[in-house]
């Protein structure tokens, strides 16, 4: 009697799982894989907020063309092995039909050959530029994420529009930081710049002064501080305390009002290149990013009470660009694929253009040049 | 370039920057220093009681517009608050305090207080006004901001008053007996849990110190204990654990070393130099530069 007890009982637990994942049988299943928390969670928990608030307002309005929207999201703890696990686990457990993620350059490299080989598309948030290149080994793979190449662009453009051609360098030593490096010294020659002092600091850093003498020895006409880390607003101040009046340029990774408040009036003035987002109240009207801007803007300062970010915009982007090819072929992975390969969107990050020889869909045109003024970020008028 | 260019220039604002680092690993080895003195472990929530009287200023500076010397005040008062229940709730109930087993708990301890300050205060950086203002003074042509001037002054005080309190007062002998002998310190009438718990206040006393001073120049997050302690600690080893002058010293010395070598040699090992030195000095001199090595053979660890 017993036995048979317990085994209606396992009857009745296994209808009663089985009912609650097959409730909504044409429910589209999408996979998130984000650095919700860790040292990467300030580009995670805006990227997690984001995605929620559209599902949402998505499910809100009857689903995409009917189907409800399932996130399943992950936490990869900005940790590789964490993310090849976690995306592992959306294709073989959860079956979404797309990933969307991760956060990082580093862990987007370490889930590539995952959803390479199980042939479900991934939009990384990322911006390092291998993470799309070369496209004949990314077939799976879209980013949303700005090249870092076409930020350095902006500003040495802007250098050479300013006679400024001897420059020091500074940048972190993180992955951000070292791509970036990277980047700066291979493109600084296509625009006559060249790099005469190249020194870093670490994450943990709490005072650049030995490097900024260093730069100053040198007689460098500007510096460039790339890097991602609340560190970084402390470059500002030691340039501030010695007196180093030279042009201070910020990576996109300066993006972030915070660090701008952290580094108060010393950050006046400086110019770095960012996502519109970051000074949309400052951007002309008739600017066709405007709209989807300030919408972003509105939706998710109101919900979550806090200052929105380029980060949070990526998984917006993402997210959208996903939807969208669900509306038009449904969630078959192959056909989502060659959809999104020929997606025009105008986005948070920019206005995406899609094709079969770009996985990233930005140019640099996507970057606007910024600057502080009074505490606030406003695009940069010369 | 400006006229401030020059060799001289540049060692003079090397070692103004790495006396300002230094005096916060030192701070942070006195701490260290005392806790070792009157129980015989090293307290690995340390540099979580500097980046408690960090974050504490903030939020009282920041959020509630103290004035500074008030806030100054309410932080060092709660962290000393912090310390004794950290002493009361983890380590004064262990029936068989050996070493390894306290130094396990102040490590969970750590984890707690790292945890607690990530929930309360976000994870993101804080940041707070300088005490008088970010404009650097000229020195010989060096800049130096006044939150230096004030670190290098709150430094002294310090070390003054430790000396003071340790020399001159009836509590501070006490405690200087039971870290020579604890044994003999209460067989002539000490109460040496007293004495373990007023070393914990005072510790932390002093971490929420050094946390205060620094913060307007380093800003504080919730993950800075570590490596605050890291430093710390090393300072404390190489000035000879349990000798709180040879850590200020140490801890000075360290900063310096750092700073002259992120300056001189690579900003890319700036860690790397001053962990080389710190092995270094420990091969040839185990029991720190200050240490005794007769005084270290007999303590346990």
């Amino acid at each position: 009697m017993k036995r048979i007890l317990i085994l209606v009982c396992l009857c009745a637990a296994m209808v009663f799982s089985a009912s609650t994942i097959y409730a909504n049988p044409e429910a589209y299943h999408v996979g998130c894989a984000f650095a919700v928390t860790g040292k990467a969670s300030w580009l995670g928990e805006p990227e997690r907020n984001t995605v929620e608030m559209i599902a949402k307002q998505i499910n809100d309005n009857g689903g995409i063309n009917g189907h409800p929207l399932v996130l399943h999201i992950e936490d990869t703890q900005g940790d590789n092995t964490r993310a090849v696990n976690a995306v592992k686990k959306l294709i073989k457990k959860d079956k979404v039909c797309a990933i969307i993620g991760t956060s990082r350059s580093g862990t987007s490299m370490a889930a590539i050959p995952v959803a390479t080989q199980s042939e479900i598309p991934m939009i990384s948030c990322a911006s390092a530029a291998v993470i799309t290149t070369p496209v004949e080994q990314r077939k799976w793979i879209f980013k949303v994420g700005p090249d870092d190449s076409d930020a350095a662009r902006n500003i040495f453009e802007h250098m050479n529009a300013h006679d400024i051609n001897k420059i020091g360098i500074l940048t972190g030593t993180t992955g951000f930081g070292a791509a970036g490096r990277e980047q700066l010294k291979e493109i600084a020659g296509e625009y006559g710049i060249e790099i005469i002092a190249d020194e870093t600091y670490n994450p943990t850093d709490t005072d650049m002064t030995a490097q900024l003498i260093s730069i100053r020895k040198t007689g460098a006409q500007a510096v460039i501080n790339w890097s991602i880390v609340p560190a970084q607003s402390i470059v500002s101040q030691n340039m501030q305390q010695l007196k180093l009046t030279i042009p201070l340029y910020q990576s996109h990774g300066f993006a972030n009002i915070k660090y701008a408040e952290a580094a108060g009036d010393s950050a006046e003035g400086c110019i770095f290149p960012a996502g519109r987002i970051m000074a949309v109240d400052t951007l002309s009207d008739d600017h066709p990013q405007k709209a989807p801007l300030t919408e972003y803007k509105k939706a998710y300062e109101s919900t979550y009470n806090e200052h929105v970010s380029t980060f949070g915009g990526h998984a917006y982007d993402a997210l959208w660009i996903l939807v969208n090819a669900l509306k038009k072929v449904g969630d078959d992975p192959a056909k989502l694929r060659d959809e999104l390969e020929n997606t025009t969107f105008v986005g948070v990050g920019g206005i995406f253009e899609y094709s079969e020889k770009d996985h990233c869909g930005l140019d640099k045109d996507d970057f606007a040049l910024l600057t502080v003024k009074d505490g606030k970020f406003v695009v940069l008028k010369d | 370039m400006n006229h401030t260019d020059g060799a001289f220039v540049d060692v003079l604002q090397f070692l103004i920057m790495g006396i300002q680092r230094g005096s916060i690993y030192a701070m942070v080895a006195m701490g260290f220093n005392m806790i070792y003195n009157a129980t015989g472990i090293i307290n690995f929530a340390q540099g979580e009681f500097v980046v408690l009287g960090g974050l504490m200023m903030v939020t009282l500076t920041m959020a509630y517009n103290l004035s500074i010397v008030f806030a100054f005040i309410l932080t060092v008062l709660f962290l000393i608050i912090a310390g004794i229940l950290m002493e009361r709730l983890t380590i004064n109930p262990v029936k068989q305090p050996t070493v390894l087993r306290l130094i396990i708990i102040t490590i969970a301890v750590s984890i707690i207080i790292k945890g607690a300050a990530m929930v309360f205060w976000g994870k993101g950086s804080h940041y707070m006004r300088h005490f008088s203002g970010t404009e650097s003074l000229d020195f010989y042509g060096a800049r130096i901001l006044p939150q230096t001037l004030w670190i290098f002054a709150i430094l002294f005080f310090v070390v003054v008053a430790y000396i003071l309190f340790f020399n001159y007062t009836m509590t501070g002998k006490c405690m200087r007996a039971c870290a020579i002998n604890r044994d003999a310190a209460r067989l002539a009438g000490i109460n040496d849990r007293k004495m373990v718990m007023l070393s914990f206040a005072l510790s932390a006393g002093i971490g929420a110190i050094a946390g205060i001073i620094i913060t307007p120049i380093i800003q504080m997050d919730y993950a800075r204990g570590a490596m605050l302690g890291l430093k710390g600690f090393g300072a404390a080893v190489l000035g000879g654990l349990g000798n709180s002058m040879g850590a200020v010293v140490a801890g000075v010395l360290l900063g310096i070393l750092e700073a002259m070598g992120a300056g001189y040699i690579s900003s890319h090992y700036m860690d790397a130099i001053a962990l080389v030195i710190l092995l270094f000095v420990l091969f040839i001199r185990p029991s720190g530069i200050f240490g005794s090595s007769e005084a270290m053979r007999l303590k346990e660890f």
